[in-house]
């Protein structure tokens, strides 16, 4: 399969860092934060106190009416994403071949909050009472579906559920499809999970900071680390083979030039993690060396474990400190499923760009390999990037874009 | 009893937010289909679930079958109510 020529035409962004992707992009270059206590619902008795919240996001003005009652929140997020996105491309659905077109989204958890509402009903008033659009609306592909049907795009269709580790590996899903006659796809993922439900179903993992200083809540690769922040949000991509957008013209951010994707021994495995491997193979494949690679956009799982083993798995096969390593996604919290997507979107404006954006400064560098974690925006002109995403349970991908 | 009229069926529509559709409808819409105003099948069950809590009549799920027009879902209605009330 000659999987090289998926380039990306739009984007589209709903973020703790912006509700546009221009919005998000300038808070990203400025290290501005979208961390703060949570505000969504009274989080008083929980352990975790700090998230990534999206402000200013008015469902009524980016959701068709009859769709907001209808849907969750991380849908909304979606649906606004994905028109965004769309339009950035400058692609209007109705023009194109419906089955032609196909949506892929990446989801963690499915729609949360709507199914909080939903059981508080059950269990206060009674069966009758469940609305049916809880039928829809509570599960993982509802994203999908309800872009698909917005948008008239009924081509192959589908979700991805490998946690963090889905915003990549929908990328993936969407150069195979450009392979079998898709010639557009709609990509990326959605996620809001700031509820109590979503925030209990999340705490059982361990990985959430409890630390209640939004300035020190989520700190990967610091010796402070304490965990991570969940975020909430949704990016969306237009893919496109690169002769069929080069044939109307379509502005070009990238290239999708090497993907792969692993999965972690089990826990007690004389085996090595999947990450320095899955790496290797992205690079394989775009036919690139480690050399070539300007700049990592790195997972930052925030636990001291984990952040060391990223940090391993980086110094092995680029040399310790031997590449720029960002992380934006301090900024905005682990936003699931769709998370690994705005990372892709973030890389792709830093390509455009010509800037390498900040992570949040290290003040303490955790014991392992050196890292040259990039504190403060880089102007170096990066034509090539590595995108990493870790998913709970052992998800590993591995993305290389290029200029 | 006093029978379910259009005006009842706009009322339920209008008053429901997870029905968000076109509840202005009149009497020269009674036979345009419901789904071209905006109400799918899972719209019809939400409808039929409101009936069963506000008229306290059971409301079969092959309900959506019969209710496809503002007619059709009047007439099934009144049926359900009727049957009830005969029981």
């Amino acid at each position: 399969m000659n999987s090289s020529s998926a380039v990306v035409t739009g984007i589209g962004v709903v973020a703790p860092t912006g509700v546009t992707t221009a919005e998000h992009w300038a808070s990203v270059l400025a290290g501005k934060s979208g961390l703060g206590r949570i505000t969504r619902f009274d989080a008083g008795d929980y352990p975790v106190r700090v998230a990534g919240q999206v402000p200013g996001f008015r469902a009524a003005e980016q959701v068709p009416a009859r769709l907001v009652p209808q849907t969750d929140r991380g849908t909304h997020f979606g649906l606004a994403a994905a028109a965004d996105a769309l339009t950035d491309a400058r692609v209007n659905p109705q023009e194109l071949p419906e089955y032609e077109m196909a949506v892929v989204t990446a989801a963690s958890s499915g729609g949360t909050e709507f199914g909080q509402h939903e059981m508080e009903r059950l269990y206060t008033k009674g069966p009758d009472w469940v609305g049916a659009y809880q039928s829809i609306a509570w599960f993982y592909a509802a994203t999908t579906g309800q872009v698909s049907i917005r948008h008239g795009m009924r081509g192959p269709c589908g979700v991805i559920c490998t946690e963090q580790a889905g915003g990549l590996d929908v990328l993936g899903q969407a150069r195979r499809l450009l392979g079998s006659g898709s010639r557009l796809v709609l990509g990326g993922g959605a996620d809001a999970s700031l509820c109590p439900y979503g925030l209990v179903a999340q705490l059982s993992n361990g990985g959430l900071s409890a630390e209640p200083d939004p300035a020190r809540a989520y700190l990967p690769f610091d010796a402070d680390a304490s965990g991570y922040v969940p975020g909430e949000g949704a990016a969306m991509l237009v893919i496109e083979d690169e002769a069929a957008a080069a044939a109307r013209g379509a502005t070009v951010y990238g290239r999708l030039a090497g993907y792969a994707a692993g999965f972690d021994p089990p826990p007690g495995s004389p085996r090595p993690p999947a990450l320095a491997r899955t790496i290797r193979a992205a690079l394989a494949e775009a036919r690139l060396a480690p050399g070539d690679v300007d700049v990592v956009f790195a997972d930052a799982a925030g636990t001291p474990a984990a952040d060391r083993l990223e940090a391993e798995a980086l110094a092995e096969v680029f040399t310790a400190g031997g590449v720029p390593v960002t992380a934006p996604k301090t900024l905005t919290g682990r936003m699931y499923a769709a998370g690994a997507a705005l990372d892709v979107a973030t890389a792709l404006l830093t390509l455009r760009a010509g800037v390498i954006p900040p992570a949040v400064p290290v003040t303490r560098p955790a014991a392992g390999p050196d890292l040259d974690l990039v504190a403060e925006a880089r102007p170096t002109a990066p034509r090539t990037a590595l995108v990493l995403a870790r998913g709970h349970g052992g998800f590993t991908a591995a993305l290389v874009l290029t200029a | 009893m006093t029978a379910f009229t259009l005006t009842d069926l706009r009322h339920l529509f209008a008053s429901n937010e997870g029905l968000a559709g076109n509840a202005e409808f009149g009497p020269d819409d009674l036979d345009v289909a419901l789904a071209d105003l905006g109400y799918d099948s899972l719209a019809m069950l939400e409808l039929a679930a409101v009936v069963q809590r506000e008229y306290g009549v059971r409301m079969p799920d092959d309900c959506v079958i019969e209710m496809t027009t503002p007619r059709t879902a009047i007439d099934y209605i009144n049926r359900r109510l009727t049957e009830v009330h005969a029981a």
